[in-house]
């Protein structure tokens, strides 16, 4: 990686990285040796990656899917679509720049966009308050796949935030019936909605726009009732616990693939996706793209009966 | 129908003093007048000088809100798996059967059908004493299969909503409970029957931010708590204190997200009204 924060399991890539660059460096001059031996580093690096990438504990994916390099919403709106009109507010009490929304031309597709957006410098991450939505929030994504569902426009929703606000002004103004309304409207929109989980999907603050016909998820995301920092507070008294709580909660994309939830894992770039946000784009943008044909070719009805069912059979349990 | 019916076990009483500190006084922890046991039991748990809700077994709210205390139980045989193998001080099949032993259920909602005022209606009821009624597969699916159960009937659904929230040790499967429970109400909706959501001391987080919010009426008792975030962690993100009687029920009614705030005496009578303007 360039610049920025490296996670310690990332430090022997980015040694190794930097060695490369050195000798390349060197090596300008055109020596044979020095060529065969960039060659063998950059072998041994894929191998290094591939490894330590394919060996993950559930808290390392955990803090990818937190990365400060992490590609956003905005980014795959960047990168995967043409035209987006942001447009702005719930037409009740305020604009939430926790959430950001719009139509935009998807694959030559029109769709409305409903997407949580965290930030990367101070004074953008308080614009965006961390990417944790207000009721107001909720409102305003609800208000734009209506806009969608009179359109009939598919609902591309990304989901990636640490919960939902929890404040005494979002308490003030319903934050609960915000998300509960949210989860039953999106249960009945008569248009496909895909969700995609892009970096971090915590508890009610996520499922609160998470309700849809697909849900994907990138590899190294996570998606759970609790943050691992909030369960390992109350269950076990000290946050410090977040990486055992993270273990305990399975909440990576191949335990919930594993659990029923997801529909789908999208292999992230080598690396991970904050070190290609191009790639990482093209790899997300070609699954829904593929959804999203799946589920036009049924019936309203049909697509509705099917999305109430996904739901609907979700939880583990047995008769005595 | 009658002999379907069964009367709500005697032998469970005990459960609501259990609730209650031993002995013959106990002290409101909302005005801190000291009440007479047996006084608070004749006033179904409420201090009469404060109108504080103290708990309330679900055999008596049963026996306050169904003709004779009779009802059809559904689903009581349901049982939790451990999908995710879950174990933090204690492994999570142990607190299960813990909880099992202490409260004679097998998890925190009884449900079926019952009448009110001579009406059929669909109920569920959530036990705060099973591991805070929080809310797994089994609580899920049992409030799922109320709402169907309505559904099929055209009948008035009552849910009695009593936790703390998702049950943690199920992880991502407690959190997809929320979703399966309000995706059902939206089909209530197209059979045009009401549905009651009754909120009692404490509704939050999960539960609140599900099917205790969608109800056609939402009623509250006095004085619960009810809200979306627990308190300590809002006060940890805001770096001051709460303000008084803040995630009230009276807060809630305030700001707009409750329809009526109902003393226990009154609950049957303004149920039952409510079912018949609606009906
Ligand atoms: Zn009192």
């Amino acid at each position: 990686m360039a610049n920025g924060i490296v996670l310690d399991f990332e430090k022997p890539i980015v040694e190794l990285e930097k060695r490369i660059l050195e000798m390349r460096e060197f090596a300008s001059g055109g020596s044979v040796e020095l060529n065969s031996e960039i060659e063998s580093l950059e072998r041994k690096l894929e191998k290094l990656t591939r490894e330590i990438y394919s060996n993950l504990s559930r808290w390392q994916r955990v803090q990818l899917a937190r990365h400060p390099k992490r590609p956003y919403t905005n980014d795959y709106i960047e990168h995967m679509t043409e035209g987006f009109i942001e447009l702005h507010g719930d037409r009740g009490f305020a604009d939430d720049k926790a959430v950001v929304c719009g139509p935009a031309m998807f694959h030559g597709r029109k769709v409305m966009i409903v997407g949580q957006q965290k930030a990367r410098d101070t004074k953008s991450k308080l614009y965006r308050n961390f990417g944790m939505m207000h009721p107001e929030g909720y409102r305003k994504a609800m208000r734009m796949m209506k806009l969608a569902e009179k359109f009939s426009l598919p609902v591309l929703i990304f989901i990636d935030t640490p919960g939902a606000y929890p404040g005494i002004a979002a308490e003030e103004r319903g934050q609960a019936e915000a998300i509960a309304f949210n989860i039953k409207e999106m249960a009945r929109l008569r248009v496909p909605i895909i969700i995609s989980i892009i970096g971090e999907g915590a508890s009610g603050g996520a499922l609160g726009i998470g309700v849809g016909d697909v849900i994907l998820m990138m590899e190294n995301s996570w998606y759970s009732v609790i943050s691992p920092e909030g369960c390992a507070a109350i269950l076990w008294r000290d946050a410090a616990m977040a990486p055992q709580a993270a273990e305990a909660l399975k909440l990576t994309a191949p335990d919930l693939i594993e659990l029923g939830v997801i529909d789908r894992i999208l292999p992230e770039p080598p690396g991970g996706a904050h070190r290609d946000h191009k790639g990482a784009a093209e790899i997300l943008a070609a699954a829904i793209d593929e959804h999203l044909m799946a589920i036009m070719e049924m019936t309203t009805d049909e697509m509705l009966s099917k999305r109430l069912d996904k739901f609907r059979n979700m939880g583990v349990y047995y008769h005595d | 129908m009658v002999e379907w019916f069964r009367k709500s076990k005697q032998g469970l009483i005990s459960q609501t003093r259990k609730d209650i500190p031993e002995g013959l006084w106990t002290k409101c922890p909302e005005c801190g007048e000291i009440i007479y046991v047996k006084e608070l039991e004749k006033n179904l748990n409420t201090c009469s000088h404060c109108d504080y809700h103290f708990k309330f077994a679900t055999t008596e709210y049963i026996k306050l809100l169904f003709d004779d205390g009779l009802y059809e139980e559904h689903d009581a045989g349901l049982i939790s798996g451990d999908p995710l193998q879950f174990k933090d001080s204690k492994k999570y099949t142990d607190r299960i059967k813990a909880a099992q032993k202490k409260t004679g259920q097998n998890d925190a909602v009884i449900s079926g059908y019952a009448k009110i005022d001579g009406r059929e209606v669909s109920f569920a009821m959530m036990d705060f004493s099973f591991i805070g009624g929080s809310m797994g597969s089994v609580v899920g699916e049992k409030i799922a299969r109320s709402i169907e159960r309505a559904t099929m009937r055209k009948i008035p659904l009552i849910i009695l909503s009593c936790s703390g929230g998702a049950r943690m040790q199920e992880g991502i499967l407690s959190l997809m409970q929320m979703a399966k429970t309000s995706a059902l109400l939206a089909e209530y909706d197209k059979v045009r029957a009401p549905y009651i959501s009754i909120l009692t001391n404490p509704t939050t987080a999960g539960v609140m931010a599900s099917y205790a919010s969608l109800g056609d009426v939402i009623i509250a008792e006095p004085k619960a708590l009810l809200g979306f975030a627990g308190q300590r962690v809002i006060k940890q993100t805001i770096g001051a204190d709460l303000p008084p009687g803040f995630q009230s029920s009276e807060f809630f009614m305030e700001h707009g997200f409750l329809d009526k705030i109902v003393h226990r005496r009154d609950l049957k009578r303004v149920v039952s009204q409510l079912i018949s303007h609606f009906t």
